[in-house]
């Protein structure tokens, strides 16, 4: 199997009363509370952590996009994949990704991603997610009610701009554009590979399916959470008669190792009630802006209610409820297992279970995670790279990875110029 | 509370549903945020006077989803307009609430000989930096009917389930109209309808609830001062955002006033 390693690049900084005194990490989080001096350090910090990952040997470095947010720090991932591009050789570049309708024309992220696709020599993984209520709809003003056809309408558009030689006319509901020819066009063809981040909605795994594009679930709710929707994912191809290779999907894990699990506790206790209890404090008036959920999704979840009362607890949450009852303290966020912790072997142990329950080969890890240092997030990642990567790198070695990134042979690749920041440094 | 006449007329392939009560001069009706997934008193009110006809617009209740072929404020204006011809409305008196007061007077400007005298609600589609209207969708759910009406109980009283109901479709109907507001006015409720403004010549009656704490009270100077038409402002004490609902009477007796005049 594949092991990622994702950086949601969090505000480090927030204080101690945060939830207190603001109703929201995202949309209105007031501007007083971000220092531009210090978030330097952060983005610098973390670009060194994903660089460090990607030395460890991970096999894809992760970025992905949020505006107005307190906890993810990149509107535009294509930036720093554009530097992670120069920075770092083989390991695939995961932007994960590009909220399509969000983009006027929608073939900006045909070229963006082109550039980074051919930048590195083909290591780019394209992630279209239609983007949270919170980034499309209120942050970026986006109407909810076209929100997803918009989304559809970008991707045929995106696909074609890559794989369609002649210069073309789009005429389309929502876009029309008389030239359409991107440059530079992307290295890998047909074109780089298309994963979907969702969430549990029944159109997105039949669209996945169908596609042939890999289904990711992002959960910040760890592999319990996951369990409903990956099922339902996977309930859905077979329904369509595919195949249930492991490699059409990802799960996000966020994971916290130490020499003993007494030791993950107490490193990784902080950075956790940081990230669960500041950074995942949202406000549900920007949770459910109506016609961002199709009505087939209301209703299977109205119905569910209705005739499968008992079921309830167990039931994928909506947003809003999702946030209510979420634990913020480390024993209920390590019981609930929103983070796995433990030893190596521990750890190693319960991500190869989750990897078989959920049926996924692609774990996209978050090993920095809240307010953790970078001595601490290269701490876990080292580890990781080290005692637990091997355990697991045999899991799903019987299925063929059709969704991962074919670049430039190394020998045909561009060596990067080497950078010595001390020696510029003379003044 | 009588029971309206009730039939459908075919609207871009969807069907929209029309509510007709009472006798006398035809008058037209828009329902407000949330559309009327029930014949409410301030109908029939209108209905002791008036022939009230209720067309139902697409995504709100009784339009099924008609909204979804409407991608721009053009496709909205055109089958509003379609809308009330199909109601027998051409040339009657006309009057709309919220959002729906918002296509009534967008009617009214681009074809003036369709609305004789025109009676606006609160009506949506200005946006003023300095006093901005509050956010109908960025809200939690307990807090909605606090906003959309002085007496919460009104609005709840809308949308409640029906007794003995029990379909799941019901909700989702509900998240629809306002879905259905949304994609005519999101994200700010500016649809440039200061622009037509000028255009509207029929007589214009502007009520606007005291406890609106929706649509500020100064919108509807900015109505006044840029309908062309004689205009004039009433506000209704004790009412909402969707004054209707709050003061059916006091609501239906200014429109009737105003609608009796030649």
């Amino acid at each position: 199997m594949k092991l990622m390693w994702f950086h949601l690049m969090p505000y480090t900084e927030l204080p101690d009363d945060f939830r207190e005194k603001n109703p929201s990490v995202w949309v209105d989080i007031h501007s007083s509370l971000f220092d531009p001096r210090r978030a330097h350090h952060m983005y610098n910090d973390f670009m060194d952590e994903l660089e460090f990952a990607a030395e460890c040997g991970f096999d894809a470095i992760c970025v992905n996009e949020h505006h107005n947010n307190g906890y993810g720090l990149m509107p535009s991932p294509n930036l720093i994949a554009s530097a992670l591009a120069r920075r770092t050789t083989d390991t695939a570049l995961c932007v994960l990704g590009n909220s399509l309708a969000l983009y006027n024309p929608p073939t900006r992220v045909a070229e963006e991603f082109a550039m980074i696709d051919v930048i590195s020599g083909g290591r780019l993984i394209a992630g279209f997610p239609v983007g949270t209520p919170m980034d499309t709809c209120f942050a970026y003003g986006q109407n909810p009610s076209v929100l997803r056809e918009r989304y559809l309408e970008a991707h045929d558009l995106v696909v074609k701009a890559w794989t369609e030689p002649e210069t073309f006319a789009w005429n389309g509901r929502f876009n029309q554009q008389r030239y359409v020819n991107i440059w530079p066009r992307p290295v890998q063809k047909p074109r780089p590979p298309i994963w979907i981040p969702g969430g549990g909605s029944v159109e997105t795994w039949r669209w996945c399916a169908q596609m042939d594009h890999v289904y990711c679930y992002l959960s910040y709710f760890g592999y319990k959470a996951g369990q409903t929707t990956m099922t339902g994912f996977w309930e859905e191809m077979k329904r369509l008669g595919k195949e249930p290779n492991p490699y059409q999907a990802g799960f996000l894990q966020t994971v916290g190792v130490a020499e003993t699990r007494e030791e993950a506790y107490k490193l990784y206790r902080e950075p956790a009630e940081y990230f669960y209890g500041r950074c995942l404090h949202i406000d549900a008036r920007f949770a459910n802006p109506p016609g961002y959920t199709s009505e087939a999704t209301l209703r299977s979840g109205v119905q569910g209610m209705v005739s499968r009362a008992a079921e309830a607890a167990s039931a994928p949450p909506k947003y809003a409820d999702k946030f209510a009852t979420l634990a913020r303290e480390m024993d209920g966020i390590v019981d609930k297992g929103y983070v796995i912790i433990g030893s190596p072997d521990e750890v190693a142990e319960q991500l190869r279970e989750v990897a078989k329950n959920l049926n996924v080969g692609h774990l996209m890890t978050l090993l920095q995670f809240g307010n953790m240092k970078k001595d601490v997030a290269n701490y876990n990642t080292q580890l990781f790279a080290e005692k637990v990567m091997p355990q697991l790198k045999d899991v799903f070695s019987e299925w063929e990875d059709r969704w991962w990134p074919q670049p430039m042979p190394r020998a045909e690749r561009a060596a990067p110029a080497s950078f010595q920041p001390t020696a510029l440094a003379a003044d | 509370m009588a029971e309206p006449e009730s039939f459908t007329v075919e609207l871009n392939g969807f069907s929209s549903r029309i509510w007709k009560a009472g006798s006398g001069p035809k008058l037209g009706f828009i329902a407000g945020f949330g559309g009327l997934p029930r014949w409410i008193p301030f109908l029939d009110a209108l209905a002791k006077e008036r022939t009230i006809i209720v067309p139902s617009l697409p995504g709100f209740p009784g339009g099924e989803r008609g909204h979804t072929v409407l991608d721009n404020h053009l496709d909205w204006v055109l089958a509003t307009h379609l809308l009330l011809h199909k109601a027998g409305l051409d040339g009657a008196d006309l009057a709309g609430s919220s959002v729906g007061g918002s296509l009534a007077a967008e009617v009214a400007a681009i074809w003036a000989s369709s609305v004789r005298r025109l009676a606006l609600i609160a009506p949506f589609g200005l946006f003023d930096d300095k006093e901005p209207a509050t956010d109908p969708w960025a809200q939690r759910a307990p807090d909605v009917p606090g906003l959309l009406c002085a007496d919460p109980a009104r609005w709840e009283a809308l949308k409640a389930v029906p007794e003995g109901h029990n379909d799941p479709e019901w909700p989702i109907e509900q998240t629809r109209a306002s879905e259905a507001a949304a994609r005519i006015f999101w994200p700010l409720g500016n649809t440039k309808l200061e622009k037509r403004l000028p255009l509207i010549e029929a007589p214009t009656l502007l009520l606007w609830g005291e406890e609106d704490r929706i649509m500020p009270r100064s919108y509807a100077d900015k109505f006044a001062h840029g309908i062309s038409g004689k205009t004039e402002i009433k506000t209704i004490p004790g009412a909402g955002h969707l004054a209707e609902l709050d003061q059916p009477d006091a609501v239906a007796q200014a429109i009737l006033a105003w609608t009796a005049q030649p």
